[in-house]
């Protein structure tokens, strides 16, 4: 069994499982982090980004890098297309995975780079919630990478700037690997690849080319997530990505199915460690309050699903409460209404509490029932007529994308920022909320920073860990302690990391360690047939055996056995001897004397040797060395001497047992 | 222990009440329990006593598994948990644990508050009931126990409906439930995948139908409903609130928005806003276009349709009405039958299957006059149409998911005996497999092949496959492995014979035979090998024969062909004790051969 991990962001997962001759892709994780370094594009025309000013290093004159950069607020940007971070393509052939498995939409964003134009010929498997919302972030992403306006970029992928990092300023210097950046795909591609994906229900058990078995499992994090168990009749491996043990919409973890693996791989944990996910969301409230009381609009960056239920109803619950019931709450996204509308139908992937309101019948979530009351509307982009006849404030926008590199949220902050009576409350933990302002300096408006990130935080983790018992435990290189003996106690306190005592392999990106124990048996089957044919013997306590010979099958990696055809057919002499034994140890010379003469084999001669002794039948031509660990009959007799033969030979082995 | 036993307890030759018992491997399962609606005495509910004659009925049903809600697969539920005293796990799927209370509900109101029964449960045994049902997903495995799983695949009947894939050991049944392979307005079809499981139990409503294409009968429906409503008279489509009722209303409401049609439509039920919900809230129950357009346009969101006041069956004009129940065995929709049946401008659409002792399966039988309980006679002049909408798969359909699923068995229940002679004949010619039709009580005994799972050591089966692999590939090449069975606490595994010494502790004592032919052949030694190579590969077709150095070896078999050039060769055949059948085999051919 092999482990390879193809992604340096712990939270955007991709490893390869190599195990039984297959080769197991877990989650795709799509590195976002690399549009920091992009000047945002405004959907609808900034002269103020159209108008920065380029930047070219100190003492380097190179025609090429021309427009590439742009100074703003100090800093330097790249004025082009944003460009992600899709997993490593070296070191696993895409065109040779078998299988990929998805955990949750937050980690599959780069399918279409692995199955697109790859020679991609497995199998995508996901739930149904899974595809229909990470179809809507791919969708969006796509959307709004696509109808950015531009601003007066280049337009065209500004390339030349990442042969220069040595002479630009940080922290564009410290880009990681920007050569292996790539542009978003196309809506095409994301049709393709989506169309891929075979849709699974929690706890279904997918065959994998009869060689394994893989469930998703419910995992607590957010709509259809999942973990996944993949196990053969003798092995099972975790793998826990996104998971979450507190109580939110979706259906809560199961654990009891993760317990006992003999390898367990853990990805995806919060990435924002110090901050309660229950503070932060009462945190938003107040500010928002607060805000909007003071007469002033509240932005909130989010993605078009997941935490954004969770904060329509708290918020909407904390407003009327504070008798702000009046404010509308606005959700602007290409997909806005798909993704309302499809949580709404999701009643089997959701909590408990949740599912009982569908027996009323009710909607599980609230938002359907304030948009009916008209309290929250919905619009796919700013300049949507409907939208903007309506539009009033104060008011509360959530719109994407929560990098405020592109989609409406940059138009929002570009047309907010001066105003202190503004807020713009961050709680999509997916990028440090300064960074994403960088551009926007200065900022008169308030920022809070209010990240919820319901992904196991690190005590819940090695709580877990202990209570799962993995055999070995696989982790990316951010998880593991800090190296170099983090003795310090002293010291600043120590990054929080997993710590257990079961044998842990540690990756980092483009990495491949080998783990998980080796494999002795593997299950098949046996016809009552046979097996009402063999005769075990109890060899010493509590076992029995007996040879066996058996036909064997092997239909799609599954193995059967069967009786074995007798020989020629009937040549075989039909009726077969009683099944021979195992043999232990030499047959006792004397007896076997006196049982051939019994059998009429007629007189023996015994020649006792050094190394065993000679019984020789001159009746039959037949001479039987008897040795230590073997018994050689050259006979020249017919088949019933054989026969006889046989039967005193297998009278006089002492019974097989422990010596 | 091999044997599959199934005892119908209702719905064996029969529909109506279907409850099956099911038993194999140890395990007790009920699948379905219905009620009888054309019976108002104890025969409404099956037999519960068939199970035990007295005593807790628990411990001998391991669970209980209940396909859709229909009231003929669910009605006797609440009397079996709560009256007769079930307490084990009952599973069915999210929208049949959401909709089932309200049938059973409304159906509990006629039989109590317009029957005036005792003796019947109450609105809380149905709550308490309900509250002890587990739901399931489609496609979730669900171990009941350590050894009892199940499994629902989409049965498309009604909303909800699913087919159950159940497995206890290395035996497995599919039972269907209703279902229905066409997709119609609102459902998709049934799905099931190769799961050849040793049982399949499937309905069979319309084992003789083969019923004409879905556009023919819709239109077929529009024509007469149209033609009705255009000289003044009234339609009576008798439905129940779920389920085809949504389906016809769909239809209804796009043909009016194309013709521009004026005349008013009802639907007689509290329920129907309520109804329409369940239909939005589980739409990824229906079909693909409804799932794919609901964020648009909900189809459920009806705009000619009205709810229905009772103070409207008086009115004059022509209308268009929906009312509960579908058979018209109760309830509103025989009320409504009793006012306009006397007149033959009005027109009753029965869209589904009434079972025997209703009034819709009497007027459905040319029935002229109908009585009632109370002697009151009714005179039926109105037309009485009869169009199959109801969602069973027909005899093509039955056979399809025969195809689909490869059962080594079929058992048809929840059907009209003398059909299920037809297809039964139908079924065991084309499939040339067993096919079972017993009558409610009757207990048929299904024998599967026994299969016991085993442990094979790796390094037995790498060696068979490295030896396997080595030879050019032919599908027909004998495939064998020789090791030890080892039997340890119940558990079966095959070791490599070395390995099981090894592990034991024994060093190995081995037994050979060698045998001697004298063959008359001049010429080098390697020649004759080569020549008996050739008799043998005629002779043992499929097994693996190769020479090398002048020795062959047939498997664990050696040869070896010793003497001068030009003088007698010796012919030695060497094999140890286990390969006695092969090795004297060879010998005999060789001896065969010399003479």
């Amino acid at each position: 069994m092999k482990l390879y991990c193809l992604s340096s962001d712990a939270a955007k997962p991709c490893f390869v499982l190599s195990f039984k001759e297959l080769l197991i892709m877990l989650d795709c994780g799509l590195g976002a982090h690399s549009v920091l370094n992009f000047v945002p594009l405004p959907p609808v025309p900034s002269t103020r980004l159209a108008s920065l000013p380029n930047y070219t290093p100190p003492h380097l004159n190179d025609p090429l890098l021309e427009g590439e950069l742009k100074e703003c607020c100090g800093r330097v940007f790249v004025d082009s297309v944003p460009e992600f971070c899709p997993p490593l393509d070296k070191v696993v052939d895409f065109s040779q995975l078998d299988v990929i498995l998805i955990s949750n939409y937050t980690c599959m964003m780069a399918l279409p780079f692995i199955t697109e134009e790859t020679g991609f010929k497995g199998q995508v498997y996901a739930t149904e919630p899974t595809l229909q919302i990470g179809r809507f972030y791919l969708e969006e992403l796509a959307e709004w990478v696509s109808s950015g306006a531009g601003g007066g970029g280049a337009g065209g992928a500004a390339r030349r700037w990442k042969e220069l990092l040595h002479v630009l300023p940080a922290p564009l210097a410290l880009a990681a690997r920007p050569r292996a950046w790539r542009r978003l795909f196309g809506k095409g591609a994301i049709a393709r690849a989506l169309a891929r994906v075979r849709v699974v229900g929690y706890d279904e058990r997918v065959d994998v080319y009869g060689a394994l078995e893989a469930t998703a499992v419910s995992s607590g994090f957010c709509l259809g997530s999942a973990n996944w168990v993949i196990r053969s009749a003798h092995e099972k491996i975790a793998y826990v990505s996104g998971s979450s043990t507190l109580t939110t919409h979706p259906r809560p973890i199961n654990q009891a199915a993760l317990r006992g693996a003999d390898l367990l791989v853990l990805a995806a944990l919060t990435q924002t460690p110090a901050h309660n996910p229950d503070h932060m969301l009462g945190d938003l409230c107040v500010h928002a309050t607060v805000t909007l009381r003071g007469g002033g609009s509240v932005l909130c960056p989010v993605y078009p699903s997941g935490v954004l239920y969770d904060l329509l109803e708290c918020l909407s619950a904390h407003l009327e409460g504070a008798g702000l019931a009046h404010v509308p709450l606005y959700v602007l996204s290409p997909v806005a209404d798909s993704s309302l509308a499809y949580s709404n139908i999701l009643a089997e992937w959701v909590s408990a509490s949740k599912q009982a309101r569908v027996y009323l019948p009710e909607e599980p979530f609230p938002h359907a029932a304030l948009a009916r009351a008209g309290r929250l509307k919905h619009a796919r982009t700013l300049h949507d007529d409907a939208f903007s006849a309506d539009f009033r404030q104060p008011c509360v926008v959530f719109c994407g994308h929560p990098s405020l590199r592109f989609g409406a949220a940059v138009h929002l902050v570009e047309l907010w920022a001066s105003n202190p009576q503004h807020a713009i409350i961050f709680t999509e933990p997916d990028f440090p909320h300064m960074e994403a302002l960088a551009p926007f300096q200065p900022l008169s408006m308030k920022a809070f920073h209010c990240p919820i990130d319901t992904s196991l935080n690190y005590s819940q983790a090695n709580k877990l860990v202990r209570e799962l018992r993995p055999r070995e435990l696989a982790l990316p290189e951010q998880y593991a302690a800090p190296a170099g003996g983090a003795a310090g106690v002293g010291g600043a306190a120590a990054r929080p990391h997993i710590a257990t005592d079961a044998p842990t392999v540690v990756l980092r990106r483009g990495e491949a360690r080998t783990c998980g124990t080796r494999r002795g048996m593997a299950r098949a089957t046996l016809s009552g047939a046979l097996a009402a044919r063999v005769t075990p013997r109890e060899v010493r306590a509590g076992l029995r055996c007996a040879p066996l010979a058996c036909a064997l099958r092997v239909r799609d990696s599954r193995v059967e056995l069967d009786e074995a055809s007798g020989v020629g057919g009937a040549a075989g002499g039909g009726g077969v001897a009683a099944p021979p034994r195992l043999a232990g140890a030499a047959p006792d010379v004397d007896a076997l004397v006196a049982e051939l003469a019994r059998q009429g084999a007629g007189e023996a001669r015994v020649e006792r040797g050094p190394d065993g002794c000679i019984v020789h039948l001159p009746r039959h031509d037949t001479l039987i060395h008897v040795e230590r660990h073997a018994t050689h009959v050259f006979c020249e007799g017919g088949a019933e001497v054989r026969h006889a033969l046989r039967t005193a030979i297998d009278a006089c082995l002492p019974p097989l047992s422990h010596f | 222990m091999p044997d599959i036993k199934i005892t119908p307890l209702g719905a064996g030759q029969d529909v109506g009440r279907s409850c099956i018992l099911l038993s194999m491997g140890g395990k007790n399962i009920m699948l379905d329990c219905g009620m009888h609606m054309g019976y108002n005495d104890e025969r409404r509910f099956p037999d519960f006593s068939y199970i035990v004659p007295e005593g807790p009925i628990t411990s001998q049903i391991d669970c209980v598994i209940i396909s859709h809600f229909h009231l003929d697969h669910c009605g006797a539920l609440p009397y079996m948990s709560e009256m007769v005293g079930y307490t084990g796990p009952i599973y069915m799927t999210h929208p049949t644990k959401a909709i089932a209370p309200i049938l059973l509900e409304d159906m509990r109101k006629v039989a109590v508050e317009r029957k005036g029964e005792s003796n019947f449960f109450t609105s809380q045994m149905i709550k308490d009931c309900i509250k002890k049902v587990t739901a399931v997903t489609l496609h979730q495995s669900v171990m009941v126990d350590n050894e009892l799983e199940i499994k629902a695949y989409y049965a498309g009947h009604v909303l909800g409906a699913a087919m159950f894939w159940i497995r206890v050991g290395s035996q497995s049944v599919v039972y269907t439930g209703d279902y229905n392979m066409t997709p119609d307005r609102h459902l998709g079809a049934a799905w099931i995948d190769k799961c050849r499981p040793d049982l399949l139990i499937t309905e069979s409503t319309y084992a003789t139908t083969i019923r004409d294409s879905k556009r023919c009968r819709e239109r077929d429906f529009l024509k007469k409903v149209h033609e009705c409503v255009e000289k003044g008279g009234k339609v009576l489509i008798p439905v129940f609130a779920l389920g085809r009722a949504q389906e016809l209303c769909i239809l209804l409401e796009t043909y009016w928005e194309r013709m521009n049609l004026k005349y008013p439509v009802y639907f007689a039920l509290g329920l129907t806003e309520k109804a329409n919900n369940y239909y939005k809230m589980f739409i990824t129950w229906t079909n693909q276009k409804i799932r794919k357009t609901f964020v648009q346009r909900n189809m459920f969101d009806f705009k000619h349709i009205k709810p229905f006041d009772k103070s409207y069956i008086d009115n004059p004009g022509a209308m268009v009405v929906f009312a509960t129940p579908g058979m018209l065995h109760a309830g509103l929709s025989l009320n409504i039958f009793k006012k306009w049946a006397p007149y033959e401008q009005n027109m009753v659409i029965m869209p589904g299957f009434c079972v025997q002792g209703t009034v819709g399966h009497k007027i459905l039988n040319g029935a002229k006059k109908v009585e009632f309980e109370n002697r009151q006679v009714v005179e039926v002049k109105m037309a009485v149409e009869y169009m199959s909408f109801s969602a069973h798969a027909d005899a093509k359909g039955i056979m399809q998911l025969i195809q689909y699923c490869e059962p080594k068995n079929v058992l048809l229940v929840h059907g009209e005996a003398q059909k299920m002679e037809f297809l039964k004949d139908k079924i065991e010619k084309e499939f040339k497999i067993n096919c079972y039709m017993p009558a409610n009580g009757e207990t048929c005994t299904i024998n599967t092949p026994v299969k016991i799972p085993i442990d094979v050591s790796l390094r037995l089966l790498k060696a068979e496959a490295v030896r396997y692999n080595a030879q050019p590939p032919d599908p027909k090449r004998r495939r064998v492995v020789n090791g030890i069975l080892c039997v340890r606490d119940n558990r079966l595994s095959l070791l490599d014979i070395d390995e099981m010494c090894d592990e034991i502790g024994i060093n190995r004592h081995i037994i050979r035979f060698t045998s001697t032919v004298r063959f008359e052949d001049p010429g080098p030694a390697v020649k004759t090998a080569e020549k008996l190579r050739t008799l043998l590969a005629e002779k043992l077709e499929g097994w693996t024969i190769t020479i090398s150095d002048g020795n062959i070896s047939v498997e664990s078999v050696l040869i070896k062909v010793e003497g001068e050039d030009n003088s007698t060769k010796n012919i030695y055949v060497s094999w140890t004790n286990q390969d006695e059948d092969l090795g004297s085999y060879i010998l005999g051919l060789l001896q065969s051969m010399v003479q």
